[in-house]
């Protein structure tokens, strides 16, 4: 399930701007890395990348290799949708489909698999996944009620058992906790250790508590100024970044100096 | 409103000699178009089915159509080749409809007439292609035709509006499961837009029913009740070609019984347009009070998150932020 990935001198331009520049990374399998850094430094650019969602945006491109597991994402031929397939992500805001069903909405990527499946295939790919991320208990006796009637911090969840039902090898997060009150987060991180065993997680979050907390590795982001483009400027274990970095501005932003 | 009140005190007054005379006996009302009919509600009731009729082929043609374009528009076109599509679709709104009918009369009806010997050869069968078929191609069908061309702009841009409107987060999150860009119309565009299609298409079918000139201009009608689409001279008259076409031949109560019909049609497209708006505004209240909603959930549980934060400073921390932990 877990795959390692790895990025040789990727750059990520929107149109004729470089956002992000000469970004090379290696992620191990069963690893949650965090991605920490000042707004604007292409965090979230860079992370949306891995499972090409930038291309969303017109004019979108990079140049430069994202490697999961041997395969190229960027080799020609690559069908994004298949990468989505392989990379899950989880957004900033939780986005659950208003009109569908609690059930349906964990069910609706594997529906796009076009899977047929029986009612109780259905029930036990609801419960795997719910019990997954943490939200069975709270919605089993209304699974049929729609998603948008949960509270903010449960429908992450019900985002995250979206994202983990079709098995992904990978799970991406952008900030999955910055619209959410302490007790859902605390709720979503120890999910994030949980999902460690079996998935291999990047996240970005602008709370260097929270990366401290749940990531094995840190990358930092930083930019020399606006409308310059954003650079990984270390990347270590996460205890390493946060006691002993090697760059100064790494220890700057970890100490609270700037950012 | 004072004006819609005005409008219809005048067809209720105007109309209300000829509704109420006695169809049978009276000899203005045996002479002419209306002489066979012996009330109002016989020549009436054969007038509002052609009108619905005419109006529920155009939409069955039109609307898919319409919701398409705006589809292509708002989801799948470049974004040059959207513009320019968007523009001439509503460039299609301010062609007068007597243009259409001609365009209908010249274009549409020879266009049509080997699809219509086609569809009554072949599914002749099914009883609105059977009949005599046509030749000259006087048909409700080509009425239809250009009837949904004309609904066509009302359709595509309302909807293209809402497509549009369809918030990105629910978009991403379609892609990022692995949709493909139709699973992510269907996954996120279609459900949040439903109610939006629904009242573009009911606003359509107002305009389709109020349209007098190419149906007056196209179809060979008789006042009959007929399902037939593809024969001439048994078409289903439509109220408002109707009036235009009897008008000047009519005598004081015939033009009186006219009024009354317009009433009637009045009284539909009246209601259809009511729907409509009940429709967008019972949209509308729907997400607003989901909006009122959210903030009950996290009313309730927060007695339960607190206790939860003092149990979870002494139990493990897991098991704290397992059931209740994250309702807040």
């Amino acid at each position: 399930m877990s795959k390692r990935i790895e990025v040789k001198d990727l750059n990520v331009y929107y149109s004729d701007f470089l956002a992000v520049e000469g970004v090379s990374i290696t992620i191990e399998p069963r690893t949650v890395t965090a991605f920490i850094g000042p707004s604007g430094c292409g965090k979230s650019t860079f992370l949306r990348t891995l499972n090409r969602m930038h291309e969303v945006i017109p004019g979108a491109h990079v140049k430069g290799e994202v490697i999961i597991d041997g395969n190229d994402l960027y080799a020609p031929g690559v069908d994004p949708v298949m990468v989505r397939r392989q990379v899950g992500m989880v957004f900033q805001r939780a986005n659950p489909f208003p009109t569908m069903s609690i059930r349906d909405n964990v069910l609706a990527g594997l529906k796009l698999n076009n899977k047929r499946l029986s009612k109780s295939e259905g029930d036990d790919m609801v419960e795997k996944g719910l019990r997954g991320a943490n939200l069975w208990n709270e919605v089993k006796d209304r699974l049929n009620l729609p998603g948008g009637g949960l509270s903010g911090g449960q429908q992450q969840r019900l985002c995250i058992a979206r994202a983990i039902t079709v098995s992904p090898d990978v799970l991406l997060m952008d900030e999955p906790c910055s619209a959410l009150d302490p007790i859902s987060t605390l709720a979503i991180e120890d999910l994030i250790k949980e999902l460690k065993e079996e998935y291999t997680v990047v996240i970005v979050t602008h709370n260097m508590q929270q990366a401290s907390r749940v990531s094995d590795r840190t990358a930092f982001f930083n930019i020399a100024g606006t409308g310059k483009p954003g650079k990984l400027i270390e990347y270590d274990d996460t205890t390493t970044i946060f006691s002993n970095p090697t760059v100064k501005d790494t220890e700057d932003y970890v100490s609270g100096r700037f950012g | 409103m004072v004006i819609l009140a005005g409008v219809a005190l005048f067809l209720i007054v105007q109309g209300m000699p000829a509704i109420v005379a006695n169809w049978q006996s009276n000899p203005e009302l045996n002479d002419g178009f209306t002489s066979a009919f012996d009330s109002f509600w016989a020549y009436v009731g054969p007038l509002l089915f052609g009108t619905l009729w005419s109006a529920a082929i155009a939409l069955v043609l039109g609307a898919p159509i319409g919701i398409g374009i705006a589809l292509f528009i708002s989801h799948y076109a470049p974004r040059r080749l959207a513009g320019l599509l968007g523009y001439v679709v509503d460039l299609l709104a301010a062609v007068p409809s007597v243009v259409f009918g001609l365009w209908g009369i010249i274009v549409i009806r020879p266009f049509l007439l080997p699809l219509s010997d086609w569809l009554n050869t072949y599914l002749g069968w099914i009883p609105i292609f059977g009949g005599q078929v046509t030749t000259t191609g006087s048909t409700i069908l080509a009425g239809a035709v250009v009837l949904a061309v004309m609904i066509l702009p009302i359709i595509t841009s309302i909807s293209r509006e809402i497509f549009l409107q369809t918030p990105r987060l629910h978009e991403e999150a379609a892609l990022a499961l692995g949709a493909t860009r139709w699973e992510m119309v269907r996954l996120a565009v279609f459900p949040y837009a439903k109610s939006g299609i629904v009242s573009a298409t009911l606003l359509g079918l107002g305009r389709a029913l109020g349209e007098t000139m190419a149906i007056a201009m196209i179809i060979s009608p008789a006042v009959i009740v007929s399902f037939l689409v593809v024969t001439e001279g048994q078409n289903s008259q439509t109220i408002a070609a109707n009036i235009a076409l009897n008008f000047p031949i009519a005598s004081t109560l015939q033009r009186q019984a006219l009024i009354g019909t317009g009433l009637l049609l009045f009284v539909v497209s009246l209601a259809v347009n009511m729907i409509a708006r009940y429709i967008v505004t019972r949209g509308s209240s729907k997400t607003g009070s989901k909006k009122k909603r959210r903030p009950r959930p996290l009313v309730v549980p927060t007695g339960d998150a607190t206790s939860t934060l003092t149990r979870d400073l002494v139990a493990d921390k897991n098991t704290a932020a397992g059931p209740e932990g994250a309702s807040a």
